[in-house]
Protein backbone atom coordinates (compact mmCIF):
# COMPACT_ATOMS: atom_id res chain seq x y z
CA UNK A 1 0.00 0.00 0.00
CA UNK A 2 1.34 3.42 -0.91
CA UNK A 3 0.77 6.09 1.72
CA UNK A 4 -1.39 9.06 0.73
CA UNK A 5 0.44 12.37 0.29
CA UNK A 6 -0.81 15.58 1.95
CA UNK A 7 -1.70 18.40 -0.45
CA UNK A 8 -3.03 21.93 -0.02
CA UNK A 9 -4.46 23.85 -2.96
CA UNK A 10 -7.14 26.40 -3.74
CA UNK A 11 -10.18 25.23 -5.65
CA UNK A 12 -12.45 27.98 -6.96
CA UNK A 13 -10.88 30.36 -4.48
CA UNK A 14 -11.26 28.17 -1.38
CA UNK A 15 -8.34 26.48 0.35
CA UNK A 16 -8.58 22.70 0.37
CA UNK A 17 -6.30 20.35 2.32
CA UNK A 18 -6.44 16.61 1.61
CA UNK A 19 -4.53 13.33 1.57
CA UNK A 20 -4.32 11.70 -1.86
CA UNK A 21 -2.72 8.66 -3.37
CA UNK A 22 -0.15 9.74 -5.99
CA UNK A 23 -1.92 7.79 -8.74
CA UNK A 24 -5.17 9.81 -8.43
CA UNK A 25 -5.55 12.34 -11.22
CA UNK A 26 -6.87 15.85 -10.66
CA UNK A 27 -10.30 15.26 -12.23
CA UNK A 28 -10.96 12.20 -10.05
CA UNK A 29 -9.88 14.21 -7.01
CA UNK A 30 -12.27 17.06 -7.88
CA UNK A 31 -15.16 14.70 -8.57
CA UNK A 32 -14.68 12.04 -5.89
CA UNK A 33 -13.13 13.96 -3.00
CA UNK A 34 -14.74 17.37 -3.50
CA UNK A 35 -17.98 16.42 -5.23
CA UNK A 36 -17.33 18.85 -8.09
CA UNK A 37 -18.89 16.72 -10.80
CA UNK A 38 -19.14 19.46 -13.43
CA UNK A 39 -15.73 18.36 -14.73
CA UNK A 40 -16.33 15.21 -16.75
CA UNK A 41 -14.30 12.16 -17.66
CA UNK A 42 -14.35 10.55 -21.09
CA UNK A 43 -11.22 8.73 -22.11
CA UNK A 44 -8.65 9.29 -19.36
CA UNK A 45 -5.84 9.40 -21.86
CA UNK A 46 -5.90 12.95 -23.11
CA UNK A 47 -7.94 12.58 -26.29
CA UNK A 48 -11.46 13.84 -25.56
CA UNK A 49 -10.91 17.00 -23.50
CA UNK A 50 -14.00 16.47 -21.30
CA UNK A 51 -11.85 16.75 -18.16
CA UNK A 52 -10.58 20.29 -18.86
CA UNK A 53 -9.94 22.50 -15.80
CA UNK A 54 -7.82 25.60 -15.17
CA UNK A 55 -4.57 25.19 -13.27
CA UNK A 56 -2.93 28.46 -12.25
CA UNK A 57 -5.06 30.19 -14.88
CA UNK A 58 -4.30 27.88 -17.82
CA UNK A 59 -6.47 25.11 -19.22
CA UNK A 60 -5.13 21.57 -18.75
CA UNK A 61 -6.36 18.00 -19.11
CA UNK A 62 -7.43 17.09 -15.58
CA UNK A 63 -6.86 13.40 -16.38
CA UNK A 64 -3.22 14.13 -17.29
CA UNK A 65 -2.29 16.03 -14.13
CA UNK A 66 -1.86 14.20 -10.84
CA UNK A 67 -3.72 15.62 -7.85
CA UNK A 68 -0.37 15.72 -5.99
CA UNK A 69 0.94 18.01 -8.74
CA UNK A 70 -1.75 20.57 -7.89
CA UNK A 71 -0.23 21.02 -4.41
CA UNK A 72 0.25 24.76 -3.79
CA UNK A 73 -1.59 25.66 -6.97
CA UNK A 74 -4.91 27.23 -7.86
CA UNK A 75 -7.57 25.16 -9.63
CA UNK A 76 -10.73 26.53 -11.22
CA UNK A 77 -13.57 24.38 -12.46
CA UNK A 78 -16.78 25.00 -14.36
CA UNK A 79 -18.57 25.46 -11.02
CA UNK A 80 -16.31 28.34 -9.95
CA UNK A 81 -16.12 30.04 -13.33
CA UNK A 82 -19.85 29.75 -13.85
CA UNK A 83 -20.65 31.26 -10.43
CA UNK A 84 -18.23 34.14 -11.03
CA UNK A 85 -20.10 35.26 -14.16
CA UNK A 86 -16.97 34.88 -16.29
CA UNK A 87 -18.85 32.62 -18.69
CA UNK A 88 -22.12 34.60 -18.95
CA UNK A 89 -21.89 35.55 -22.64
CA UNK A 90 -20.62 32.14 -23.65
CA UNK A 91 -23.34 30.33 -21.73
CA UNK A 92 -26.06 32.56 -23.20
CA UNK A 93 -24.72 32.02 -26.72
CA UNK A 94 -24.49 28.24 -26.22
CA UNK A 95 -28.15 28.22 -25.13
CA UNK A 96 -29.30 30.47 -27.98
CA UNK A 97 -27.44 28.49 -30.65
CA UNK A 98 -28.33 25.03 -29.29
CA UNK A 99 -24.61 24.44 -28.95
CA UNK A 100 -25.25 21.58 -26.55
CA UNK A 101 -27.39 18.49 -26.62
CA UNK A 102 -26.38 15.96 -23.96
CA UNK A 103 -24.07 18.56 -22.41
CA UNK A 104 -21.29 16.13 -21.65
CA UNK A 105 -18.64 18.14 -23.50
CA UNK A 106 -20.05 21.55 -22.57
CA UNK A 107 -18.15 22.48 -19.39
CA UNK A 108 -14.84 21.79 -21.14
CA UNK A 109 -15.94 23.60 -24.31
CA UNK A 110 -16.82 26.66 -22.22
CA UNK A 111 -13.47 26.67 -20.40
CA UNK A 112 -11.53 26.22 -23.62
CA UNK A 113 -13.50 28.92 -25.46
CA UNK A 114 -13.10 31.22 -22.45
CA UNK A 115 -9.31 30.88 -22.67
CA UNK A 116 -9.38 31.64 -26.38
CA UNK A 117 -11.44 34.81 -25.93
CA UNK A 118 -9.17 35.98 -23.12
CA UNK A 119 -6.22 35.83 -25.50
CA UNK A 120 -7.92 36.78 -28.72
CA UNK A 121 -11.20 38.70 -28.27
CA UNK A 122 -12.14 38.55 -31.96
CA UNK A 123 -11.08 35.16 -33.33
CA UNK A 124 -12.17 34.04 -36.81
CA UNK A 125 -13.89 30.68 -37.30
CA UNK A 126 -10.68 28.89 -38.26
CA UNK A 127 -9.01 30.08 -35.06
CA UNK A 128 -12.00 28.97 -32.98
CA UNK A 129 -11.92 25.54 -34.61
CA UNK A 130 -8.22 25.24 -33.99
CA UNK A 131 -8.47 26.20 -30.34
CA UNK A 132 -11.34 23.77 -29.74
CA UNK A 133 -9.67 21.01 -31.77
CA UNK A 134 -8.81 19.02 -28.64
CA UNK A 135 -12.41 18.81 -27.41
CA UNK A 136 -14.71 16.10 -28.68
CA UNK A 137 -18.46 16.63 -29.02
CA UNK A 138 -20.42 13.53 -29.98
CA UNK A 139 -23.76 15.33 -30.43
CA UNK A 140 -23.76 18.73 -32.05
CA UNK A 141 -21.52 18.40 -35.08
CA UNK A 142 -19.53 21.41 -33.83
CA UNK A 143 -21.05 24.06 -36.15
CA UNK A 144 -23.35 25.41 -33.47
CA UNK A 145 -20.49 25.51 -30.99
CA UNK A 146 -18.34 27.55 -33.36
CA UNK A 147 -21.35 29.85 -33.98
CA UNK A 148 -21.85 30.31 -30.24
CA UNK A 149 -18.22 31.22 -29.58
CA UNK A 150 -18.32 33.71 -32.45
CA UNK A 151 -21.54 35.27 -31.10
CA UNK A 152 -20.16 35.46 -27.55
CA UNK A 153 -17.04 37.17 -28.84
CA UNK A 154 -19.17 39.76 -30.63
CA UNK A 155 -21.38 40.23 -27.57
CA UNK A 156 -18.32 40.93 -25.43
CA UNK A 157 -16.85 43.31 -28.00
CA UNK A 158 -20.21 45.14 -28.21
CA UNK A 159 -20.50 45.40 -24.43
CA UNK A 160 -17.09 47.04 -24.23
CA UNK A 161 -17.60 49.65 -26.96
CA UNK B 1 -8.92 3.35 -16.83
CA UNK B 2 -7.03 4.19 -13.66
CA UNK B 3 -3.29 3.99 -13.13
CA UNK B 4 -1.88 1.31 -10.84
CA UNK B 5 -0.28 2.55 -7.61
CA UNK B 6 3.14 4.22 -7.64
CA UNK B 7 5.27 6.35 -5.36
CA UNK B 8 5.87 10.00 -6.13
CA UNK B 9 8.80 12.27 -5.32
CA UNK B 10 9.69 15.84 -6.32
CA UNK B 11 13.27 16.51 -7.35
CA UNK B 12 14.62 19.97 -6.50
CA UNK B 13 17.64 19.74 -8.80
CA UNK B 14 18.95 17.71 -11.73
CA UNK B 15 21.53 16.07 -9.42
CA UNK B 16 18.80 14.99 -7.04
CA UNK B 17 16.68 13.64 -9.88
CA UNK B 18 19.63 11.59 -11.20
CA UNK B 19 20.22 10.16 -7.70
CA UNK B 20 16.55 9.19 -7.45
CA UNK B 21 16.73 7.45 -10.84
CA UNK B 22 19.90 5.59 -9.84
CA UNK B 23 18.38 4.45 -6.53
CA UNK B 24 15.12 3.50 -8.23
CA UNK B 25 16.84 1.16 -10.67
CA UNK B 26 14.65 0.39 -13.67
CA UNK B 27 11.45 1.04 -11.65
CA UNK B 28 11.77 4.85 -11.56
CA UNK B 29 10.80 7.26 -14.32
CA UNK B 30 10.85 11.00 -14.80
CA UNK B 31 7.59 12.94 -14.90
CA UNK B 32 7.86 16.01 -17.14
CA UNK B 33 4.62 17.30 -18.67
CA UNK B 34 3.00 13.91 -18.17
CA UNK B 35 1.19 14.21 -21.51
CA UNK B 36 2.58 10.92 -22.83
CA UNK B 37 3.49 9.19 -19.57
CA UNK B 38 0.17 9.65 -17.74
CA UNK B 39 -1.92 8.31 -20.65
CA UNK B 40 0.32 5.21 -20.67
CA UNK B 41 -0.07 4.80 -16.89
CA UNK B 42 -3.84 5.39 -16.99
CA UNK B 43 -4.19 2.78 -19.74
CA UNK B 44 -1.93 0.43 -17.75
CA UNK B 45 0.33 0.06 -20.74
CA UNK B 46 3.06 0.44 -18.16
CA UNK B 47 3.53 0.49 -14.42
CA UNK B 48 6.37 1.72 -12.25
CA UNK B 49 7.54 2.00 -8.63
CA UNK B 50 8.45 5.68 -8.51
CA UNK B 51 7.64 8.82 -10.46
CA UNK B 52 10.31 11.51 -10.16
CA UNK B 53 8.60 14.87 -10.78
CA UNK B 54 11.05 17.32 -12.38
CA UNK B 55 8.53 20.08 -13.10
CA UNK B 56 9.83 22.13 -10.15
CA UNK B 57 13.41 22.43 -11.46
CA UNK B 58 13.46 26.03 -12.69
CA UNK B 59 16.96 25.65 -14.21
CA UNK B 60 15.50 23.30 -16.84
CA UNK B 61 13.15 25.94 -18.25
CA UNK B 62 13.76 28.78 -20.64
CA UNK B 63 15.04 29.83 -24.04
CA UNK B 64 18.29 31.75 -24.54
CA UNK B 65 20.29 32.89 -27.55
CA UNK B 66 24.08 32.69 -27.12
CA UNK B 67 26.17 33.66 -30.10
CA UNK B 68 24.71 31.74 -33.00
CA UNK B 69 23.08 29.09 -30.78
CA UNK B 70 19.58 28.76 -29.35
CA UNK B 71 19.57 27.00 -25.98
CA UNK B 72 16.26 25.51 -24.89
CA UNK B 73 15.81 23.99 -21.43
CA UNK B 74 14.30 20.50 -21.57
CA UNK B 75 11.34 21.50 -19.39
CA UNK B 76 10.33 24.37 -21.67
CA UNK B 77 6.69 23.75 -22.54
CA UNK B 78 5.20 23.54 -26.03
CA UNK B 79 3.09 26.63 -25.16
CA UNK B 80 6.28 28.59 -24.36
CA UNK B 81 7.90 27.60 -27.66
CA UNK B 82 4.76 28.65 -29.53
CA UNK B 83 4.88 32.22 -28.19
CA UNK B 84 8.66 32.70 -28.00
CA UNK B 85 10.04 35.57 -30.13
CA UNK B 86 13.49 33.88 -30.03
CA UNK B 87 12.11 30.67 -31.54
CA UNK B 88 10.15 32.61 -34.18
CA UNK B 89 13.24 34.59 -35.19
CA UNK B 90 15.97 31.94 -34.98
CA UNK B 91 14.19 28.60 -35.46
CA UNK B 92 11.16 29.31 -37.68
CA UNK B 93 10.94 25.60 -38.53
CA UNK B 94 10.28 24.79 -34.86
CA UNK B 95 7.84 27.71 -34.59
CA UNK B 96 5.83 26.35 -37.51
CA UNK B 97 5.96 22.77 -36.22
CA UNK B 98 4.92 23.44 -32.64
CA UNK B 99 1.49 24.76 -33.70
CA UNK B 100 0.77 21.22 -34.94
CA UNK B 101 1.79 19.50 -31.69
CA UNK B 102 -1.38 18.41 -29.89
CA UNK B 103 -4.01 20.86 -28.58
CA UNK B 104 -3.84 23.99 -26.39
CA UNK B 105 -4.51 22.24 -23.06
CA UNK B 106 -1.84 19.63 -23.82
CA UNK B 107 0.64 22.26 -25.00
CA UNK B 108 0.21 24.01 -21.63
CA UNK B 109 1.80 20.96 -19.92
CA UNK B 110 3.87 19.03 -22.50
CA UNK B 111 7.60 19.78 -22.70
CA UNK B 112 10.14 19.61 -25.50
CA UNK B 113 12.41 17.35 -23.42
CA UNK B 114 9.61 14.91 -22.63
CA UNK B 115 8.57 14.87 -26.26
CA UNK B 116 12.09 14.08 -27.52
CA UNK B 117 12.70 11.48 -24.78
CA UNK B 118 9.42 9.82 -25.73
CA UNK B 119 10.60 9.62 -29.39
CA UNK B 120 7.26 9.01 -31.04
CA UNK B 121 7.92 8.46 -34.76
CA UNK B 122 4.79 10.45 -35.66
CA UNK B 123 5.87 13.47 -33.60
CA UNK B 124 6.88 16.70 -35.31
CA UNK B 125 9.70 17.53 -32.91
CA UNK B 126 12.29 14.75 -33.44
CA UNK B 127 12.08 15.48 -37.18
CA UNK B 128 12.74 19.18 -36.51
CA UNK B 129 15.75 18.28 -34.36
CA UNK B 130 17.24 16.26 -37.23
CA UNK B 131 16.45 18.95 -39.82
CA UNK B 132 18.01 21.64 -37.61
CA UNK B 133 21.09 19.63 -36.64
CA UNK B 134 20.32 19.84 -32.91
CA UNK B 135 22.67 18.83 -30.10
CA UNK B 136 21.07 17.19 -27.07
CA UNK B 137 22.66 17.81 -23.66
CA UNK B 138 22.29 14.89 -21.28
CA UNK B 139 23.17 14.52 -17.61
CA UNK B 140 23.70 11.21 -15.78
CA UNK B 141 25.52 9.76 -12.79
CA UNK B 142 28.91 10.27 -14.46
CA UNK B 143 28.35 13.86 -15.60
CA UNK B 144 27.19 15.52 -18.80
CA UNK B 145 27.46 14.38 -22.40
CA UNK B 146 26.34 15.83 -25.70
CA UNK B 147 24.70 13.80 -28.43
CA UNK B 148 23.85 14.83 -32.00
CA UNK B 149 20.20 14.42 -32.94
CA UNK B 150 21.23 11.94 -35.65
CA UNK B 151 22.67 9.66 -32.91
CA UNK B 152 19.87 10.23 -30.37
CA UNK B 153 16.77 8.77 -32.04
CA UNK B 154 17.36 5.03 -32.34
CA UNK B 155 13.93 3.60 -33.19
CA UNK B 156 10.31 3.29 -32.12
CA UNK B 157 10.22 5.09 -28.70
CA UNK B 158 13.97 4.34 -28.44
CA UNK B 159 16.64 6.95 -27.72
CA UNK B 160 20.27 7.07 -26.64
CA UNK B 161 19.16 7.98 -23.07
CA UNK B 162 20.07 5.46 -20.35
CA UNK B 163 17.40 4.86 -17.66
CA UNK B 164 19.35 7.01 -15.17
CA UNK B 165 20.01 9.90 -17.57
CA UNK B 166 18.11 13.16 -18.00
CA UNK B 167 17.86 15.25 -21.13
CA UNK B 168 18.57 18.72 -19.78
CA UNK B 169 18.80 21.01 -22.82
CA UNK B 170 18.60 21.25 -26.58
CA UNK B 171 20.98 23.41 -28.62
CA UNK B 172 20.06 24.56 -32.11
CA UNK B 173 22.14 26.52 -34.59
CA UNK B 174 20.24 29.75 -35.27
CA UNK B 175 18.85 30.21 -38.78
CA UNK B 176 21.69 31.39 -41.04
CA UNK B 177 21.19 34.14 -43.59
CA UNK B 178 19.68 32.75 -46.79
CA UNK B 179 18.27 29.67 -45.06
CA UNK B 180 14.56 28.92 -45.31
CA UNK B 181 12.31 26.49 -43.46
CA UNK B 182 9.42 24.40 -44.76
CA UNK B 183 6.95 22.52 -42.58
CA UNK B 184 3.74 20.75 -43.49
CA UNK B 185 1.85 17.70 -42.32
CA UNK B 186 -1.24 15.69 -43.14
CA UNK B 187 -3.33 14.76 -40.08
CA UNK B 188 -6.98 13.78 -39.55
CA UNK B 189 -7.63 16.89 -37.47
CA UNK B 190 -5.52 19.82 -36.31
CA UNK B 191 -3.33 18.71 -33.43
CA UNK B 192 -3.49 14.98 -34.07
CA UNK B 193 -0.34 13.02 -34.69
CA UNK B 194 0.55 13.25 -38.37
CA UNK B 195 -0.11 10.54 -40.96
CA UNK B 196 2.85 11.96 -42.87
CA UNK B 197 4.75 15.21 -42.37
CA UNK B 198 7.88 16.92 -43.63
CA UNK B 199 10.29 19.23 -41.80
CA UNK B 200 12.89 20.76 -44.09
CA UNK B 201 15.45 23.51 -44.13
CA UNK B 202 17.85 24.61 -46.86
CA UNK B 203 19.45 27.48 -48.74
CA UNK B 204 17.68 28.33 -51.98
CA UNK B 205 20.26 29.56 -54.50
CA UNK B 206 18.61 30.62 -57.74
CA UNK B 207 17.12 27.42 -59.16
CA UNK B 208 18.83 25.06 -56.73
CA UNK B 209 18.54 24.29 -53.03
CA UNK B 210 21.83 23.93 -51.17
CA UNK B 211 22.43 22.32 -47.78
CA UNK B 212 18.93 20.87 -47.84
CA UNK B 213 17.81 18.68 -44.95
CA UNK B 214 14.60 16.73 -45.56
CA UNK B 215 13.16 14.85 -42.59
CA UNK B 216 9.85 12.98 -42.69
CA UNK B 217 7.79 11.95 -39.66
CA UNK B 218 4.90 9.51 -39.36
CA UNK B 219 6.74 7.34 -41.87
CA UNK B 220 8.60 4.34 -40.45
CA UNK B 221 9.83 3.63 -36.92
CA UNK B 222 11.60 6.96 -36.42
CA UNK B 223 11.94 10.36 -38.08
CA UNK B 224 13.53 9.69 -41.46
CA UNK B 225 16.19 11.82 -43.15
CA UNK B 226 16.28 11.68 -46.94
CA UNK B 227 19.84 12.49 -48.03
CA UNK B 228 19.46 10.93 -51.49
CA UNK B 229 16.52 13.15 -52.46
CA UNK B 230 18.23 16.21 -50.95
CA UNK B 231 21.36 15.57 -53.04
CA UNK B 232 19.33 15.41 -56.24
CA UNK B 233 17.67 18.74 -55.42
CA UNK B 234 21.08 20.46 -55.37
CA UNK B 235 20.83 20.38 -59.17
CA UNK B 236 19.00 23.09 -61.14
CA UNK B 237 15.27 22.76 -60.69
CA UNK B 238 13.24 21.11 -63.44
CA UNK B 239 10.22 18.80 -63.45
CA UNK B 240 12.59 15.91 -64.22
CA UNK B 241 14.82 16.68 -61.22
CA UNK B 242 11.80 16.91 -58.93
CA UNK B 243 10.50 13.57 -60.26
CA UNK B 244 13.91 12.01 -59.71
CA UNK B 245 14.02 13.28 -56.13
CA UNK B 246 10.46 12.04 -55.52
CA UNK B 247 11.43 8.60 -56.82
CA UNK B 248 14.50 8.56 -54.56
CA UNK B 249 12.27 8.84 -51.47
CA UNK B 250 11.49 5.15 -51.86
CA UNK B 251 15.11 4.32 -51.01
CA UNK B 252 15.28 6.60 -47.95
CA UNK B 253 11.88 5.90 -46.35
CA UNK B 254 10.36 2.73 -44.88
CA UNK B 255 6.63 3.57 -44.77
CA UNK B 256 4.42 1.33 -42.65
CA UNK B 257 0.86 0.07 -43.08
CA UNK B 258 -1.48 0.90 -40.22
CA UNK B 259 -5.08 1.90 -39.45
CA UNK B 260 -4.43 5.46 -40.65
CA UNK B 261 -2.89 4.79 -44.06
CA UNK B 262 -1.26 2.18 -46.26
CA UNK B 263 2.47 2.24 -46.98
CA UNK B 264 1.72 3.17 -50.61
CA UNK B 265 -0.47 6.08 -49.55
CA UNK B 266 2.24 7.30 -47.17
CA UNK B 267 4.85 7.26 -49.92
CA UNK B 268 2.46 9.09 -52.24
CA UNK B 269 1.83 11.77 -49.61
CA UNK B 270 5.56 12.05 -48.94
CA UNK B 271 6.12 12.76 -52.65
CA UNK B 272 3.35 15.36 -52.69
CA UNK B 273 4.94 17.05 -49.68
CA UNK B 274 8.30 17.12 -51.45
CA UNK B 275 6.82 19.00 -54.40
CA UNK B 276 5.20 21.51 -52.02
CA UNK B 277 8.48 21.92 -50.19
CA UNK B 278 10.55 22.54 -53.32
CA UNK B 279 8.03 25.02 -54.69
CA UNK B 280 7.83 26.91 -51.43
CA UNK B 281 11.60 27.04 -50.86
CA UNK B 282 12.20 28.20 -54.43
CA UNK B 283 9.33 30.70 -54.20
CA UNK B 284 7.41 29.09 -57.05
CA UNK B 285 3.65 28.97 -57.49
CA UNK B 286 1.97 25.97 -55.84
CA UNK B 287 0.25 25.04 -59.12
CA UNK B 288 3.50 24.09 -60.83
CA UNK B 289 3.80 21.07 -58.51
C1 LIG C 1 -4.26 13.68 -27.24
C2 LIG C 1 -2.79 13.93 -27.41
C3 LIG C 1 -2.33 14.34 -28.65
C4 LIG C 1 -0.98 14.56 -28.85
N1 LIG C 1 -0.57 14.96 -30.09
C5 LIG C 1 0.74 15.14 -30.31
C6 LIG C 1 1.20 15.54 -31.59
O1 LIG C 1 0.42 15.76 -32.53
N2 LIG C 1 2.53 15.67 -31.77
C7 LIG C 1 3.43 15.45 -30.76
O2 LIG C 1 4.62 15.59 -30.97
N3 LIG C 1 3.02 15.11 -29.54
C8 LIG C 1 1.71 14.94 -29.28
N4 LIG C 1 1.31 14.57 -28.03
C9 LIG C 1 2.34 14.30 -26.98
C10 LIG C 1 2.82 15.57 -26.31
O3 LIG C 1 3.61 16.35 -27.20
C11 LIG C 1 3.67 15.26 -25.08
O4 LIG C 1 3.78 16.45 -24.37
C12 LIG C 1 5.07 14.75 -25.29
O5 LIG C 1 5.15 13.68 -26.14
C13 LIG C 1 5.69 14.27 -23.98
O6 LIG C 1 6.17 15.35 -23.25
P1 LIG C 1 5.86 15.48 -21.71
O7 LIG C 1 6.66 16.64 -21.23
O8 LIG C 1 4.44 15.50 -21.48
O9 LIG C 1 6.59 14.15 -21.15
P2 LIG C 1 6.09 13.00 -20.16
O10 LIG C 1 4.82 12.43 -20.59
O11 LIG C 1 6.19 13.50 -18.77
O12 LIG C 1 7.28 11.96 -20.39
C14 LIG C 1 7.39 11.18 -21.57
C15 LIG C 1 8.56 10.21 -21.41
O13 LIG C 1 9.82 10.88 -21.44
C16 LIG C 1 10.53 10.71 -20.22
N5 LIG C 1 11.12 12.03 -19.93
C17 LIG C 1 10.43 13.18 -19.77
N6 LIG C 1 11.28 14.22 -19.62
C18 LIG C 1 12.53 13.71 -19.72
C19 LIG C 1 13.83 14.29 -19.67
N7 LIG C 1 14.02 15.61 -19.50
N8 LIG C 1 14.90 13.46 -19.78
C20 LIG C 1 14.72 12.13 -19.97
N9 LIG C 1 13.52 11.52 -20.03
C21 LIG C 1 12.43 12.31 -19.91
C22 LIG C 1 9.50 10.25 -19.22
O14 LIG C 1 10.08 9.48 -18.20
C23 LIG C 1 8.55 9.45 -20.09
O15 LIG C 1 9.08 8.17 -20.32
C24 LIG C 1 -0.04 14.35 -27.78
C25 LIG C 1 -0.50 13.97 -26.52
C26 LIG C 1 -1.86 13.74 -26.33
C27 LIG C 1 -2.33 13.30 -24.97
S1 LIG D 1 -10.87 12.34 -19.91
FE1 LIG D 1 -9.17 13.66 -20.03
S2 LIG D 1 -8.98 13.96 -22.14
FE2 LIG D 1 -10.56 12.47 -22.07
S1 LIG E 1 -23.34 17.97 -26.44
FE1 LIG E 1 -23.18 15.83 -26.21
S2 LIG E 1 -21.05 15.54 -26.41
FE2 LIG E 1 -21.26 17.61 -26.93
Amino acid sequence: MIAPTPITLTVNGETVAAQVEPRIHLTDFLRENLGLTGTHIGCEHGVCGACTVRLDGEIVRGCLVLAVQADGKSVETIEGLSDSGALDELQAAFRDRNALQCGYCTPAMLLTAHELLARNPTPDRATIREHLSGNYCRCTGYQAIIDAVEIAARARAGAKS
Amino acid sequence: MKAAAFNYARAASVDEAVQMLVRGGGGAKLLAGGQSLLPALNLRLMSLDLLVDITGIAALRGIRVEGGTLKIGAMTRHADLLTSPEIAAHAPLLAKAIAHVAHPAIRNRGTIGGNLAHADPASELPACMLALGATLVIQGPSGQRRVQAADFFLGLYQTALAPDEILIAIELPALASGERAFFHEYARRMGDYAIVGLAAQGKPAGDRIDALRLVYFGVGERAGSCPAAARILQQRHSPAILAEAQAALAADLQPQNDHQASAAMRLHLARTLLARCVNELLGRAEASA
